[in-house]
């Protein structure tokens, strides 16, 4: 018999038992549905948090104060928030300290509330230098940023981020009105661009008020000292991170009086290492979930073997009449071959299709993305074929041995 | 020539502890172009014999020859190439694929003989044309009565064009209308030069055969044939 006839007859078998074939098909379906939306929603955490991180920027360092190899807790005296000073990040900033540093950013922040007219808002307000735009990859819609003439001087001028300037002066164009913060009258210099992303960071990034640092500490957050909450340091290019690394480690612990590196009152991190960490805890979450949907599959393929055990002891009767009429037994268990396929085929395909329709669908309900992966969806079909194929065509060979009389009188 | 040879063929059931020898050491031949009727009462051995001849079962002991080659040498594969070139069987429960329509049952050993879709419809037709069903051929066993299913079942048979025709109890589910039909095809079959075996517990269906061999409790009774007059 031809395998055009042997396929005929299959999907006709499948045809002619509709309900049963169904079931199995619904098992093999649900299973696969699950394979692809979980491995879907661990790949798509993965790749959120590595697009986020790469966003912020892959040549940047990031000072905070505190040890992060101490376990006595954190050095400093008062408070971590004192270890890091804006003397620090002009000292950076010079390039006979540190030649392979680009750009330094100091940063103190604090949340105020914003007043413009009637409007109140509260955001986070984010005192910086000029370097700050270039150091976080951001650029200005209208307007500019501010000068260090302005930085030096205190002045009460602001550049504000979409968010927060469509809150506070809706359509109209912000640039050149006077919005209070804290109860300061400052002048709107620029608006930010959209960093683009609906991702949480994101909105965070796209509702904040950047002042100069100066105005921010001595004015709005009304701190006498010159403590900042992080430097932010841009390597010259990728490839000299490390040396920036090096002499920023150097210079802070000169400028600190620390003379053990393993005493250092303060913590550079890199993006890169934030990536492998947050990869490597996403990889463990996409292996896990893929641990669930597997069982998820087999107990869905153990469903579908005992439906096509029922089918075949169902069929015994038409096993040993077709053996009466001369079908070899390779015949027998190629025509189930054939339909455990079709079956698993078929539900393979259409969990597929669940599975893909349910990653467009299912992110405007959870908040998560679903990354849908071509392997992992070819992965899943040919599992789908192989659990009809591994659970249908063994008790089909059973019955393909019998004596067709032994099958014939099985009533 | 010699269809069918037996020799001193037993066929034991076991289950468990309990034997029972269905038959007990039968030898017969059967020539081409015969029509053989084997009659007995219910239990007697009948259907087993019938199973054995068709290789549809194999002896515990003693050799059967079917068209001089012995059945016992051949393996799976060969046994279902005689059951599909050189048998046609005819069951009492006519066996019928359910879902199949009629003319889809009857090609269905040309099937597995390898036969072309257009050749395996063409002669699918003729048989159920020769059985008086063509009407029927596009409905499905369940649309049909217990002669026509029964029609169809010996067109399928036949469709084969194989060396022997092997009935059990072909008439058992039948009305006498219908039995006699049947009856009076298998003779005509016969008449085109076929070798028909039929077997039957009810005298007036083995009247049919020109050979009627006897079988009680696994032997047959007598020297294995009695004649009772050719196209009786
Ligand atoms: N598969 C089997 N297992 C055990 N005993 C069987 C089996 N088939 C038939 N028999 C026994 O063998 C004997 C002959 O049965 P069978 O050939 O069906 O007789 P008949 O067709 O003449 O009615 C009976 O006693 C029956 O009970
Ligand atoms: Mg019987």
């Amino acid at each position: 018999m031809s395998w055009s006839e042997t396929l005929r007859t299959g999907v006709e078998a499948v045809r002619s038992h509709r309900l049963r074939s169904a079931l199995t098909i619904l098992g093999i379906l649900i299973g696969i549905a699950a394979v692809i939306l979980t491995v879907g929603l661990g790949e798509g955490a993965q790749q959120q948090v590595t697009s986020e991180i790469s966003a912020l920027g892959t040549n940047l360092l990031t000072v905070t104060p505190g040890s992060s190899t101490s376990t006595a807790g954190i050095r400093g005296g008062l408070g971590s928030a004192s270890t890091l000073t804006l003397r620090d990040a002009t000292a950076l900033a010079s390039p006979s300290v540190a030649p392979d540093v680009k750009a330094v950013a100091p940063v103190a922040q604090s949340s105020e509330v914003l007043t413009a007219g009637n409007t109140n808002w509260t955001t986070a307000v984010v005192g910086s230098t000029p370097a700050w735009l270039s150091v976080r990859g951001r650029q200005l819609a209208a307007g500019r940023f501010f000068d260090n003439q302005e930085l030096s001087s205190d002045a009460a001028v602001t550049v504000l981020a979409p968010t927060t300037a469509s809150e506070l002066f809706g359509p109209a164009d912000p640039v050149g009105q006077t919005v209070d913060v804290a109860g300061i009258p400052m002048t709107v210099i620029g608006v930010l661009t959209s960093v683009g992303s609906a991702s949480s960071s994101a909105t965070s990034q796209d509702d904040q008020a950047v002042v100069p640092i100066t105005t921010a500490t001595q004015r709005i957050f009304g701190s006498s000292g010159t403590s900042v909450q992080s430097i932010l340091i841009e390597a010259t290019s990728s490839s000299t991170l490390s040396a920036a690394y090096q002499e920023t480690d150097n210079e802070l612990l000169v400028l600190h009086h620390i003379t053990t590196p393993a005493a250092a009152d303060f913590t550079i991190t890199t993006q890169q290492s934030l990536l492998s960490t947050a990869t490597s805890v996403d990889k463990t979450l996409t292996v896990l979930l893929a641990g669930i949907a597997a069982i998820a599959l087999l107990v869905g393929g153990i469903g579908v073997m005992n439906i096509m055990l029922v089918s075949v002891t169902e069929r015994v009767r038409e096993i040993g009449l077709r053996k009466a009429l001369g079908a070899a037994p390779a015949t027998i268990r190629r025509q189930f071959l054939v339909e455990a396929s079709v079956l698993g085929l078929v539900g393979g395909v259409l969990g597929a299709g669940l599975g893909i329709v349910g990653a467009e669908v299912l992110p405007f309900f959870i908040s998560n993305p679903i990354a849908i992966s071509p392997a992992a969806t070819a992965g899943a079909i040919v599992v789908a074929i192989a659990i009809g194929v591994g659970f249908g065509v063994y008790p089909a060979s059973r019955a393909a041995r019998l004596a067709p009389i032994d099958a014939l009188r099985n009533e | 020539m010699t269809v069918i040879e037996l020799d001193d063929v037993r066929k034991i059931y076991r289950s468990g502890t309990l034997a029972v020898e269905a038959v007990r050491g039968v030898s017969a031949r059967i020539d081409e172009g015969e029509m053989v009727a084997i009659m007995g009462p219910s239990g007697s051995g009948k259907s087993t014999l019938m199973h054995i001849i068709g290789c549809l079962d194999v002896p515990t002991s003693g050799t059967y020859r079917l068209m001089g080659d012995d059945v016992s040498r051949m393996s799976e594969v060969e046994l279902a190439e005689v059951r599909n070139h050189r048998i046609g069987f005819v069951f009492q429960q006519y066996n019928l694929l359910p879902s199949l329509q009629a003319w889809r049952n009857v090609e269905l050993p040309l099937t597995y003989a390898g036969v072309g879709k257009l050749e395996r419809r063409q002669r699918a037709m003729e048989a159920l044309e020769r059985v008086g069903v063509a009407e029927q051929a596009l409905h499905r066993p369940g649309e049909m009565s217990g002669g026509q299913q029964q029609r169809v079942a010996v067109a399928r048979a036949l469709v084969t064009n194989p060396d022997l025709i092997l009935c059990d109890e072909p008439t058992g589910a039948l009305d006498t209308v219908a039995a006699a039909e049947v009856l009076s095809l298998l003779q005509e079959l016969h008449r085109a030069g076929r070798t028909v075996v039929l077997i039957t517990h009810e005298a007036e269906v083995a009247a049919g055969a020109e050979k009627i061999m006897r079988i009680r409790d696994g032997l047959f009774v007598g020297d294995g044939g009695l004649h009772v007059g050719a196209g009786a």
